[in-house]
């Protein structure tokens, strides 16, 4: 009996001990796969920041005018004179109007799917708006380009009329092809990704602080500020944030509806200005090696505002999460 | 301020599905009511009918009628803000709004009616906390997030916001099942103070709860599952429990089956 | 207000103030009404004033809808519920707003792409074609995005996958945290930015020409961390019962990652990698930078200028005449089916094969 025991656990051992060895080999192999992707897409950022950075860098050290500030965009004359201040104001001010218009009403329909349409008709809406967001923003480029742009000079005048005086919208006539139209398009285009995401957040409001808020005698419109609004705050914040990523980096959408000058206008309906993504869609055809290179630095610098308004997006959530108790 | 309810002919329905079928009893004021009966009797669904928190499901439909004293809740130009306004609800899990403090929780109902000074909601708010016994508990810590308490602090909590806003009546579901036997017993002495003030009715799963804390004693009971729970007698609790009219009550409480 | 007080009762009632559970209400019918008074005033007001934009119409009756029912709900029902009307009403304005745009793309883009959408248009190239004049189609620019969609995908999804797999099942330690950040940031990066990377390496550096593959790569690009989160969401969705009863078998991690993780997840995870099919299908920009855009067929991605279906769209809104306006809204057509078919289709089997418990 005592010597049947080493024996015992020996025998499943014998057998196993060359099968452990491929199980390792295959355990390694299959790790180093996965690990070796994970390092794959950690060297592609790297090598985009590289590599951004350094045809930036020659452009940079080769422009004659102040890249951060000047007004005009000749990367391929000699000397080449070429600066991002008209781009970043345009992408900026476009983007500004495409949430400011977006995100109450991504908002509104989002609300309305999860808390006011009939649920007959909620369900098949959401499917719609899934399926919206996947329309290609060449697409909405087109629409913005042909249809949007004569239909909106009447609003233009309107806008002229009652606001002008503000200087902000004093319209002169012409076609409506302004970073205004491009933000509108712009928050057309974004308006399924918020009311997307947003909407599933406020679907996961607990209903147990909804029936709370009801049970004390709140109208629906109460419930929905004391309950689901406070749940949703930092969904529906990473939605915008994600919408206001897409609303900068979207080049078709915009170089389709705005004409591009380097100037900039007080008034947001007045033709004119550019964003950089524009700038980059309508230059790069005519541009020599430095034009190129130009183009890039000005594309490094998106990447560098869309970056940090990801991350900005993402420390808004972190700190969210700590202090919602909706799970306690 | 306590009120009588006289339920007739009530029946309540998900969509197609009847859940109670023709209930009718009358809640006495100031007294404190418990319903019992087996899981899926439809008890909890009565209670919903009795402030109109039913129809909020989708697909919740009620037929009949329940008068509160001389008005029918569910007459024409009843607003159910107002009823629910009227007859508080605890639920069966504590649920103090998680991004409110302790104070807005109780508040909470308040600032819905209108403006209230600061020193008038302060005094209701203390009022309110002491009536649900957790004053002593938080009267430090107001400031501080409602979803930082022990289930049942919070649980008070949330009778504390129900009495805020004075209602006639207090409905309770299951307001223990998800506490420890201390926080139980917290809250049962709690309804024994309340019915000075309030009319109380509380669903149960828990027979000696019922026993200690209530006057009458409702029992429901389903002929099978997928049948609509109906009423089985309503009776004095001491009766209920000693001496049921209905032979199924007696099997119920004495654990033969449910 | 004593609480003694209270227990005598009949002295507080008259003072609560919901002596009544009747409130004066506002007619079942009133939002519909109203809503036609508005229409109908803003119509007027439009007529009248001579504004010829129906865009302005529609927002005069919407800001008159809105207006009314606070205004009138407020004088029968009170500030409580004039406030939830006005939440109701705004929220249906916003609703009717989006929508209206939203369904006027889709109906714009099928009613004119209809027009020259046919056999012919989807198997001709526009070699040849004068643009000035009706003629030509798509075919070239179906090869182009097909190939190029198709490179991409083989790029992608197996380092997506991987790497996913490396997060979920492997990943602890700072590699794997500083994967999960760079894949965020990556989902950030703008379809513009991965192309102007791959033209400055692989075209400026490298000196390789324009091709379908130069954009297949900065479509990957754009793909991979689309396809390492939504696999990430899948395979934490697979229980770790059943991780560790296969485990417990004695058969090793990977042979449990392939053969019981996998199965499980495989139907959400292909509803991943379809939708990021379908997400850069639509993308313009890069293929702008570095395929170049041709009007003939070349069948060879790694060699040559392509088209692609987006660019095509976009160079035929160029080219500004009818003819090409027309051929643009047609591709734009045949895109956006392109899209929401893999779409269904992703769906359709992410509901099929979603784990039943």
């Amino acid at each position: 009996m005592a010597t049947d025991n080493p024996p015992a656990t020996a025998e499943p051992a014998d057998p196993a001990d060359p099968l452990k060895g491929a199980t390792r080999k295959g355990d390694r192999i299959f790790l180093g796969l996965s690990r070796g992707s994970g390092i794959t897409l950690l060297a592609i950022m790297a090598a985009i920041a590289v590599f951004l950075t350094w045809r930036a860098a020659l452009a940079i050290s080769a422009d004659e005018a102040n890249f951060l500030t000047a007004f005009e965009w000749d990367a391929n004359a000699t000397p080449p004179r070429f600066g991002i201040a008209v781009l970043a104001f345009g992408t900026v001010v476009s983007s500004l109007i495409a949430m400011i218009v977006a995100v109450p009403v991504a908002v509104g329909i989002a609300l309305f799917i999860s808390h006011y349409a009939p649920r007959k008709l909620a369900t098949p809406l959401g499917y719609v708006i899934d399926l919206l967001a996947a329309v290609p923003s060449i697409v909405y480029g087109l629409w913005g380009a042909l249809f949007l742009v004569p239909h909106l000079s009447g609003l233009y005048e309107w806008l002229d009329d009652y606001l002008g005086w503000s200087g902000i919208f004093s319209y002169e006539g012409g076609a409506a092809r302004s970073l205004f139209t491009a933000g509108i398009l712009l928050a057309i285009m974004i308006l399924p990704i918020i009311t997307n995401v947003s909407r599933e957040v406020f679907r996961q409001a607990p209903t147990m602080h909804e029936e709370a808020a009801l049970a004390l005698g709140a109208t629906r419109w109460e419930v929905i500020r004391m309950s689901v609004l406070p749940f949703g705050r930092s969904g529906v914040i990473s939605a915008s944030m994600l919408g206001l990523g897409r609303a900068l980096g979207e080049t078709m959408a915009v170089a389709t509806v705005l004409s591009p000058s380097f100037l900039i206008h007080a008034s947001l309906l007045q033709p004119g200005g550019g964003t950089f993504a524009q700038n980059i869609a309508a230059g790069f055809k005519e541009a020599g090696a430095t034009g190129r290179d130009a183009l890039i630095a000005s594309g490094l610098v998106l990447f560098v505002i869309t970056l940090l308004v990801n991350g900005a997006a993402r420390l808004i959530i972190a700190r969210r999460k700590e202090y919602s108790g909706a799970n306690a | 301020m306590a009120k009588r309810i006289d339920v007739s002919g009530l029946s309540a329905y998900y969509g197609s599905f009847r859940a109670i079928d023709d209930i009718s009893m009358t809640v006495e004021p100031r007294s404190v009511t418990a319903f019992i009966g087996p899981s899926g009797c439809g008890k909890s669904t009565f209670l919903r009918t009795l402030n109109r928190m039913h129809e909020v499901t989708p697909g919740g439909r009620v037929e009949g009628k329940v008068m509160l004293d001389d008005e029918d809740l569910y007459g024409t130009g009843v607003d159910p803000v107002s009823v629910r306004r009227t007859i508080g609800m605890v639920f069966q899990r504590p649920n103090p709004f998680p991004t409110m403090s302790i104070y807005d929780n109780v508040a909470a109902g308040l600032r819905l009616n209108g403006d209230h000074k600061k020193s008038e909601l302060d005094g209701i708010v203390e009022k309110s906390l002491r009536g649900a016994n957790l004053w002593n508990e938080v009267k430090d810590r107001l400031n501080r997030p409602g979803s930082g308490l022990s289930g049942g602090q919070q649980q008070r909590l949330c009778i504390a916001r129900a009495i805020a806003v004075e209602p006639q009546v207090l409905l309770m579901d299951e307001p223990c099942s998800a506490l420890d036997p201390i926080s139980t017993l917290a809250i049962e002495d709690l309804i024994g103070e309340l019915t000075s003030r309030f009319t109380i009715v509380i669903v149960t799963h828990n027979m000696q709860q019922a026993a200690r804390v209530s006057d009458r004693t409702a029992f429901f009971n389903l002929a099978e599952v997928g049948a609509p729970g109906k009423l089985v007698e309503i009776d004095d609790t001491e009766r209920i429990f000693s001496n049921p009219s209905v032979q199924a009550t007696e099997d119920y409480i004495s654990g033969r089956f449910g | 207000m004593s609480q003694t007080v209270m227990a005598d009762a009949a002295p507080v009632d008259a003072s609560a103030p919901t002596a009544s559970l009747h409130r004066p209400r506002l007619p079942r019918w009133a939002p519909l009404g109203l809503a036609a008074v508005a229409a109908a005033l803003g119509t007027g007001i439009g007529l009248v004033a001579g504004l010829d934009s129906r865009i302005q119409w529609g927002l005069i009756a919407a800001l008159l809808y809105v207006g009314l029912t606070a205004v009138l709900a407020g004088a029968v029902e009170g500030t409580r519920q004039a406030k939830d009307r006005l939440a109701t009403s705004f929220i249906w304005v916003c609703f009717l707003l989006a929508v209206l745009p939203l369904a006027s793309l889709i109906w714009e883009t099928v009613a004119r792409g209809v027009k020259v959408l046919d056999g012919y248009f989807l198997t001709h190239s526009m070699n040849g074609v004068i643009t000035m004049e009706a003629g030509g189609g798509i075919y070239h620019a179906l090869i182009g995005t097909l190939q190029q969609v198709g490179l991409a995908t083989l790029i992608a999804a197996p380092v997506g996958l991987l790497t996913a797999i490396y997060l979920v099942e492997y990943g602890t330690g700072r590699l794997a945290k500083a994967v999960t950040f760079f894949v965020d940031v990556m989902t950030g990066i703008p379809s513009i930015v991965a192309g102007l990377f791959i033209l400055s390496f692989w075209i400026i550096i490298l000196d390789f020409g324009y091709s379908g593959f130069a954009g297949a790569m900065s479509l990957a690009i754009l793909m991979m961390p689309i396809v390492v989160r939504s696999t990430e969401e899948m395979l934490k969705l697979v229980p770790n019962e059943l991780r560790e009863a296969s485990l417990a078998l004695g058969v090793p991690k990977w042979r449990t990652i392939l053969k019981v993780v996998l199965p499980t997840a495989i139907g959400g995870i292909t509803t991943g990698i379809m939708l990021a099919v379908a997400r850069i299908a639509g993308e313009s920009a890069p293929i702008l930078l570095l395929v170049f855009g041709s009007a003939s067929i070349n069948g060879n991605p790694f060699e040559g200028a392509q088209s692609s279906l987006p660019y095509y769209v976009y160079e035929q809104w160029a080219n500004g005449n009818e003819p090409s306006y027309d051929r643009a809204w047609a591709a734009a057509l045949v895109l956006i089916a392109f899209v929401m078919i893999l779409n269904l289709v992703a769906r359709g089997i992410a509901r099929w094969k979603a784990p039943k418990h």
